[in-house]
């Protein structure tokens, strides 16, 4: 494994857009120049089943193509996953997990089975509600994953998505600013 | 220029077809399809191609649909997936025997069952002997680039047969990685325009196509097939050869990778390919001389080039995505026994199956993999020659 590579894991459940967050990673880390793979672990769709999806990001092409078992970032899309899902199997003692809840995380480090590494939480349903009037969870979730993780910079990711909102969304202008909103207002308020 | 841009497999395809923009594009548009008519469907939507795009029932109808617009002289395609491949079968050999030089695009997954939606080659190798050129990419830049190849192989006049090119089901055709697109008037230039001898209403000389073989024809008829499929060799090297020229990609019908002093190598197909290149890389750091060949090109079997590569290791690991049931072996393994049955000096030879219906490979497998040819290279026993890997004990 190249030493610079970053590995990470998404957990989500069927329809809440875990796959999508992982390709809303890649394509912000290729606008940064970095080679990306995302792909999806797939078995029967079934809206709500548990999912999983990946990121590898690095500056040279890998080869690899197995899924990954000792990520470096895991991102918890759902949190009534930590009750069924052993979602830091493998993790990373360097790395860290990021869950989207409104709790704390010395309140959901206990529900980790001992994970003894970075512990961080994101409130996406209170930062979508109040930006975009809706609950999306991929786009807080995405700026959390960028912020901790570090592996694209904020400034560039924050004009390379703002440059892509615009594109993707030329017909509904009005709703780049919220979305914009949503990225910033994560990337401050990821706790741990 | 190329195009710096990040597309899943299914993506790059539907890009290349869209380039293409060939005459015909015949598909069934349900499960197990793939998602390629889908972005292909928003081009024609979009005005982007021209093509007469056609819903079908089913898979048989699509590559029958496919199959008269390539005898009325169209450049057709299609794409399917595992049990959508195995419905059509019937009506490969027909685009084979009637020299219908049809590109089909199939994300290859296991066959049922149990029922299974992942990758393994059980579909295309069930279809190893329809006729079909068979060419399989590692990853989505050279699924794009095999796709790009495709048509002129197929359609060359010494060759004229199908052609279908081969991605992994989920591992390629849903990840999204980073690959270089070229220009779509580069692409057209390069692919050029389709002009078939002859078509079944050519006036000069209108043709019949599908009639019936007595025994007194068939057997010429097969033989013919047969030497397009031979001839096919040297064309794939001619388009490849173009290919790094125009596009600066160089391809064969293997890639040998650090194969050159090896002692320990395996033969492998697709994107498990690239994760044992990993693996190569680890041993050779540590002084192993491993490497590997990737078969890109299954049909033809290009069986004397391939035995010239592995010749002169100690020992050979064939690793097969597809289970045969022939109690000996996978297709690979037995293709690969058969290609080096005449040399003087060969490798121990061992056949693994692994990664079906989607089992993961990963870089450790990789390695177990070497570690025992390691022991076989230093004059341990062969032990078992044909093993499964990956599966649960109980």
């Amino acid at each position: 494994m190249e030493n610079d590579m970053i590995e990470i894991r998404w957990h989500g459940r069927g329809g809440q857009g875990a796959k999508t967050a992982s390709q809303l990673l890649a394509d912000a880390a290729f606008m940064s120049g970095k080679y990306v793979q995302s792909f999806p672990e797939y078995g029967p769709e079934r809206s709500g089943a548990p999912i999983t999806a990946y990121n590898r990001i690095s500056t040279e092409r890998c080869s690899v193509h197995s899924n990954i078992y000792e990520p470096d970032f895991v991102a918890v899309v759902d949190e009534t996953l930590l009750e069924s899902v052993h979602v830091t199997a493998g993790l990373k003692k360097e790395g860290a997990i990021i869950v989207n809840t409104a709790k704390t995380p010395d309140e959901i480090r206990p529900l980790l089975q001992g994970y003894e590494g970075r512990v961080c939480t994101i409130d996406a349903r209170h930062i979508s509600i109040s930006n975009l009037g809706a609950y999306f969870p991929n786009t807080p979730m995405l700026a959390a994953v960028v912020a901790v993780s570090g592996c694209v910079d904020r400034e560039q990711f924050l004009s390379d998505m703002e440059g892509s909102y615009r594109h993707k969304f030329a017909k509904k202008p009005q709703v780049v600013e919220g979305n914009l909103k949503c990225l910033r207002q994560a990337m401050d308020e990821v706790k741990g | 220029m190329s195009i710096r841009e990040r597309l899943s497999g299914n993506e790059a395809i539907a890009t290349a077809m869209r380039q293409i923009n060939p005459d015909v594009f015949a598909m069934f548009p349900i499960t197990p399809s793939t998602e390629i008519p889908q972005y292909f469907a928003q081009y024609v939507a979009d005005g982007k191609v021209d093509t007469e795009f056609i819903c079908v029932e089913s898979e048989h109808s699509s590559l029958s649909a496919c199959l008269g617009a390539e005898a009325a002289g169209c450049r057709a395609v299609t794409a399917t997936s595992s049990a959508g491949l195995s419905y059509m079968n019937e009506v490969l050999y027909v685009a084979g025997s009637s020299r219908l030089p049809v590109v089909l695009a199939v994300a290859c997954r296991a066959l049922t069952g149990p029922i299974n939606i992942n990758h393994d080659y059980s579909d295309s190798m069930a279809e190893r002997d329809s006729g079909f050129i068979q060419i399989y990419g590692e990853n989505n830049q050279e699924v794009y680039d095999n796709y790009l190849m495709a048509h002129r192989i197929a359609e060359h006049p010494s060759v004229r047969l199908p052609l279908m090119v081969c991605e992994d089901g989920f591992i390629t055709s849903h990840a999204i990685e980073n690959i270089e697109i070229e220009e779509d008037d580069k692409v057209k230039a390069f692919v050029g325009e389709y002009q078939p001898e002859n078509y079944l209403l050519k006036k000069e000389n209108p043709l019949a196509v599908g009639p019936y073989g007595v025994s007194g024809y068939y057997m010429e008829a097969r033989v013919a097939q047969a030497q397009a499929m031979i001839n096919a060799k040297q064309v794939i090297l001619d388009v490849a050869a173009d290919f790094e020229k125009t596009f600066g990609r160089k391809y064969g019908f293997f890639e040998e990778y650090r194969m050159e002093d090896a002692e320990i190598a395996m033969v492998i197909m697709g994107s498990s390919a690239g994760t044992a290149k990993a693996a190569v890389d680890q041993l050779r750091k540590n002084g192993v001389k491993a490497g590997l060949v990737k078969i890109r090109v299954f049909r033809p079997f290009p069986g004397e080039e391939l035995a010239k590569a592995i010749a002169h290791c100690k020992a050979v690991a064939v690793m097969d995505k597809s289970e045969g049931f022939s109690a000996c072996g996978g297709p690979l393994f037995a293709e690969t026994s058969g290609a080096i049955i005449n040399l003087d000096q060969r490798p121990k030879m061992i056949d693994i199956v692994f990664g079906l219906g989607g089992r993961d490979f990963t870089v450790a497998a990789a390695l177990s993999v070497y570690d025992r040819l390691a022991k076989i290279a230093d004059g341990g026993e062969v032990g078992a020659v044909y093993t499964h890997m990956g599966q649960r004990e109980k």
